[in-house]
């Protein structure tokens, strides 16, 4: 005899990885460590704004980064120059980070610093650099905090209209390669007014990392991110 | 190319649940482990996730797994957003415009479309 059952799941489809992001969170949330995550489309200078902020921010905050690149070390090998840990994942044809890659790189972190008798709490911020990719970034969180997005001037008004989901998540969208602006026909209140009508609540900064524009409101905000969890 | 990623959550999540089940049914002395026959899809218009393509990595994927042949069934869901100062729902134009079309109000408060779910699971059970 065969019998057909029902069952209602009413699940999230992504729920394996939303349990393994929450786990994520709840490290960084003991080691006091803040987590940002760095998401834009290749090329939009995600790898140059974090080596001047680890360079300009290192005298006072203890940083890391997981660095997620689909096949090579090049970007990893950039940041390490900067004096701080640097995990590399290759994601392989993962057009993005999950949670578990990220837990594989936390773990891996705690690894190499109880190798040189440091700890992860001795750190207070973690950037994530996703892989370059506006869509599927957004969709699978990795434990952070707060959602990074960055869409350089040169990629046009268009593209929050575009990607509509990488826009409304973002927490704060950094608009690159200002300095590239007098060249361009392209207007920044466009980019802003698209952003806006999809994200109310997101900090929105223009910066440049050739010309420093607007980088110490950059810092200002992750200082303020990593003051809202010392104090919880 | 993020479908097969998404195929692959939605492996492990079916999989984590039918695991539960069946120490569920282990701890009651029921039959063994009842086999999956449908796997009924909710997603959003407003998600990453293109229906074709979910079908298409669903099918290629689940060879060889304890989901090779069982149907899976997706249905659509609009992207529905309220206009607060208005009062009233709209219809985004994903890709266009996503204000509200009466007062130019940002979209704020989604009603429908963000959906990425498991909504229900059909399996038989041989007694």
């Amino acid at each position: 005899m065969h019998q057909t059952f029902d069952a209602v799941l009413e699940m999230n489809l992504l729920q394996a990885n939303q349990d393994g992001a929450d786990a994520n969170r709840d490290r960084f949330n003991r080691w006091g460590i803040t987590c940002l995550n760095l998401m834009s489309s290749p090329g939009s200078g995600k790898t140059q704004l974090l080596e001047e902020t680890l360079r300009s921010l290192q005298s006072e905050l203890r940083m890391a980064v997981i660095e997620g690149d689909m096949t090579t070390q090049l970007d990893a090998n950039r940041l390490r120059e900067c004096g701080v840990p640097v995990i590399a994942i290759n994601t392989g044809r993962a057009c993005h980070l999950d949670s578990k890659m990220v837990a594989g790189g936390l773990h891996q972190l705690e690894h190499e610093l109880e190798q040189e008798n440091g700890q992860p709490s001795d750190f207070d911020l973690v950037f994530v650099e996703n892989v370059g990719n506006l869509v599927c970034p957004a969709e699978f969180e990795v434990g952070e905090h707060a959602k990074v997005a960055l869409l350089s001037i040169t990629e046009g008004e268009d593209k929050p209209l575009k990607y509509p989901i990488m826009f409304r998540e973002a927490d704060c969208l950094l608009i690159t390669k200002m300095d590239l602006a007098p060249y361009l026909d392209v207007s920044i209140e466009t980019i802003i007014a698209n952003v806006r009508q999809l994200n109310t609540h997101a900090k929105i900064i223009p910066v440049s990392s050739k010309t420093y524009e607007g980088l110490d409101d950059w810092y200002a905000w992750v200082r303020h991110q990593v003051n809202l969890r010392r104090r919880s | 190319m993020h479908e097969t990623d998404m195929t692959k959550a939605l492996i492990f999540t079916v999989r984590d649940w039918l695991d539960k089940q069946s120490e569920k049914s282990a701890a009651q002395l029921q039959p063994g482990p009842p086999k999956v026959e449908r796997v009924h899809l909710v997603v959003g218009e407003f998600t990453c996730v293109e229906p074709a393509s979910l079908q298409f990595a669903f099918t290629a994927q689940t060879k060889g797994t304890f989901l090779e042949g069982v149907e899976l069934v997706i249905q659509d869901k609009p992207l529905i957003a309220f206009c607060h100062p208005c009062q009233q729902e709209y219809k985004p134009q994903i890709g266009s415009q996503y204000a509200c079309p009466t007062c130019g109000a940002p979209m704020d408060d989604i009603r429908s479309g963000r959906e990425l779910k498991i909504e229900r699971v059909e399996f038989s059970n041989a007694t």
